[in-house]
């Protein structure tokens, strides 16, 4: 019943945000979370995504439009939302001169039903560190440090800010398999990161921000799946482009060729490249560094950063 | 499961015990906290005999002992808690602790706590160490200096607020906190008596927030406070704390500029 109700447990409509010299971080973007999902905001430096999550986290108003988690306004029925939400913020917040344990037993202290900190300390793999000085903790300890008062109180809802920056490889590796208990365990995460890997192995469904806007949403593949696969090889000796078998009917949809590389787009990866090898073999030639790659989550990103800075070129030139 | 429900009070216990560990690593804050107003009765004594006190109808420890504890609530409070409201404020601690279920006012009063025991704390033992070094009588009125300590711990405490909301880094602390400390110390009664000053220069100047503080401290020893003219300061010390609170409100900044 109470799933039913909550059904979306984030929702955010035309959501605004305008500092005080005017600058708008956040245009009016749209989108919601249902319970469970883990949903990741991504965008270049810049793009509103810490300021988009502090509105959700309720520690602004914002200047327009409304969020509401858990069914309630985060900012002004704070009392109802905060016992039910877990924070990590993008950097600091301890002070530095407390240990891990006695920075533990302070936020414990201020969270209903708070896990023993031990164990928490302990999911995160900072058990040894119990007596350390935050001062003296790494950055990478901090970020685990963050994420265990965090998850102090059991949350429904995770908001996680970058929570992988600064972090080994393996500490990702750790990081992610947290997040992924979480989401066994029921716990809705709307996380932001740089790290298009990061979203794509963690996400159910995604959205890329620039500047201030909600450029594509979807799951994953969704995203991906707008742009084409890529098949690039150099061409043998003696062949030119004409050799080749007719490309549009090999489903490519595209091809530039610089030197000897040429470099195929498709959307139908499996037709095009089955088609080019078909044909290699049977001309009894060997094509030398060939890449096969399906499209992935970064060129998705790469291509809506160029887009928007071309369109942004585009309106100065108009400008002018 | 059973889950313990936090309580506004278990909240600022939880801070509170963390900012005392904080307080006693300090060690620089902790040394002015507790040296300055312990070593200044020493000079305002010395001070004190050459003045004419007999014309403002004081005695050596009616002066003495209000300036101390004067300088207590200055420095071990007000002073000390516009440092850490800003050193918080610097680590991002103040943004985290919002981030959860304190309420903003739990948070400041919560973090102001050790300093305000500490301010309590010194100004029972300045009382005590004037009484029984001084030759002072009992107090006569006693309730009205315990009244006068605790608005003025009250006050110190939104006015350290308010300062902070001012003061962008821990260094510029040590000048924004200069100019209540300077006010209060010539013009609110504690090293000269407003009893010697001019009547116009000594009625505003019990308009400044402190003055009401140190007219109820002594006031309590010296028994001749009328029960209009203590009427008059306590109302004067709610309105500055109405009136910094209102002010905090409105301008207290959680973050540090970027």
């Amino acid at each position: 019943m109470e799933a039913n109700e909550h059904e979306h447990v984030i929702e955010v409509t035309d959501l605004r945000r305008v500092y005080g010299g005017g600058f708008e971080a956040v245009c009016g973007i749209d989108f919601s979370v249902r319970r469970g999902e883990v949903f990741a905001l991504l965008g270049t430096n810049g793009a509103g995504k810490t300021s988009t999550v502090e509105l959700l986290e309720g520690l602004a108003a914002p200047a327009g439009g409304r969020v509401r988690i858990l069914g309630h306004d985060p900012y002004t029925e704070r009392a109802a939302v905060r016992p039910r939400t877990g924070v990590m913020l993008q950097e600091g917040g301890f002070p530095s001169e407390l240990t891990v344990a006695e920075t533990a037993r302070m936020w414990a202290g201020c969270v209903s039903g708070a896990r023993p900190e031990r164990e928490v300390l302990a999911l995160v793999g900072l058990e040894a560190k119990a007596d350390v000085r935050v001062k003296q903790l790494s950055g990478g300890q901090r970020r685990r440090l963050d994420l265990a008062l965090a998850l102090l109180g059991d949350p429904e809802v995770l908001f996680l800010d970058e929570p992988t920056t600064g972090l080994d490889p393996e500490g990702r590796r750790e990081a992610w398999d947290l997040v992924g208990a979480l989401r066994e365990a029921g716990t809705t995460v709307l996380l932001t990161t740089h790290y298009l890997e990061e979203a794509e192995y963690l996400a159910d469904r995604l959205a890329i921000m620039h500047e201030g806007r909600i450029a594509v949403t979807g799951t994953p593949a969704e995203v991906t799946a707008t742009e084409p696969s890529r098949i690039s090889f150099e061409l043998p000796h003696g062949y030119h482009v004409g050799d080749l078998p007719p490309l549009a009917a090999l489903g490519v949809s595209d091809h530039t060729t610089d030197g000897r590389t040429v470099r195929l787009r498709t959307h139908e990866l499996q037709r095009a490249a089955t088609g080019l090898l078909v044909w290699a073999q049977q001309a009894g030639v060997e094509l030398r560094r060939l890449d096969v790659r399906s499209a992935s989550l970064e060129e998705a990103f790469l291509s809506i950063a160029k887009d928007a800075s071309a369109d942004a070129a585009a309106t100065k030139e108009y400008a002018a | 499961m059973s889950t313990t429900v936090t309580t506004p009070m278990s909240r600022m216990t939880a801070l509170a015990r963390a900012e005392l560990t904080l307080l006693v690593r300090s060690k620089g804050t902790l040394v002015t906290a507790l040296f300055v107003p312990l070593v200044l009765p020493v000079s305002a004594h010395q001070a004190a005999g050459e003045m004419d006190l007999a014309e403002a109808g004081l005695t050596i420890g009616e002066m003495v002992l209000p300036a101390a504890i004067g300088f207590s609530l200055l420095f071990a409070v007000y002073a000390a808690l516009v440092g850490s409201f800003v050193a918080r404020r610097e680590e991002l601690v103040l943004k985290r602790l919002r981030t959860g279920e304190l309420r903003d006012a739990e948070i400041l009063a919560g973090a102001a706590l050790p300093a305000a025991a500490t301010g309590l704390a010194q100004s029972l033992v300045l009382a005590a160490g004037c009484v029984a070094l001084l030759d002072m009588k009992t107090p006569p009125a006693v309730h009205l200096s315990v009244l006068g300590v605790l608005l003025g711990l009250v006050l110190c405490t939104a006015l350290a607020a308010l300062t902070a909301a001012f003061t962008r880094t821990s260094e510029s602390a040590q000048v924004t906190t200069l100019p209540l400390l300077f006010v209060s110390a010539i013009a609110s009664g504690m090293m000269i008596p407003l009893e010697i000053l001019p009547d116009r220069i000594a009625s505003v100047c019990e308009l400044l927030p402190l003055t009401p503080v140190m007219t109820l401290v002594r006031g309590g020893f010296t028994g001749d406070l009328s029960a209009y003219s203590a009427l008059g300061a306590v109302a004067t010390a709610v309105a500055w704390i109405l009136l910094s609170v209102f002010a905090v409100q409105r301008r207290f900044r959680w973050e540090p500029r970027r």
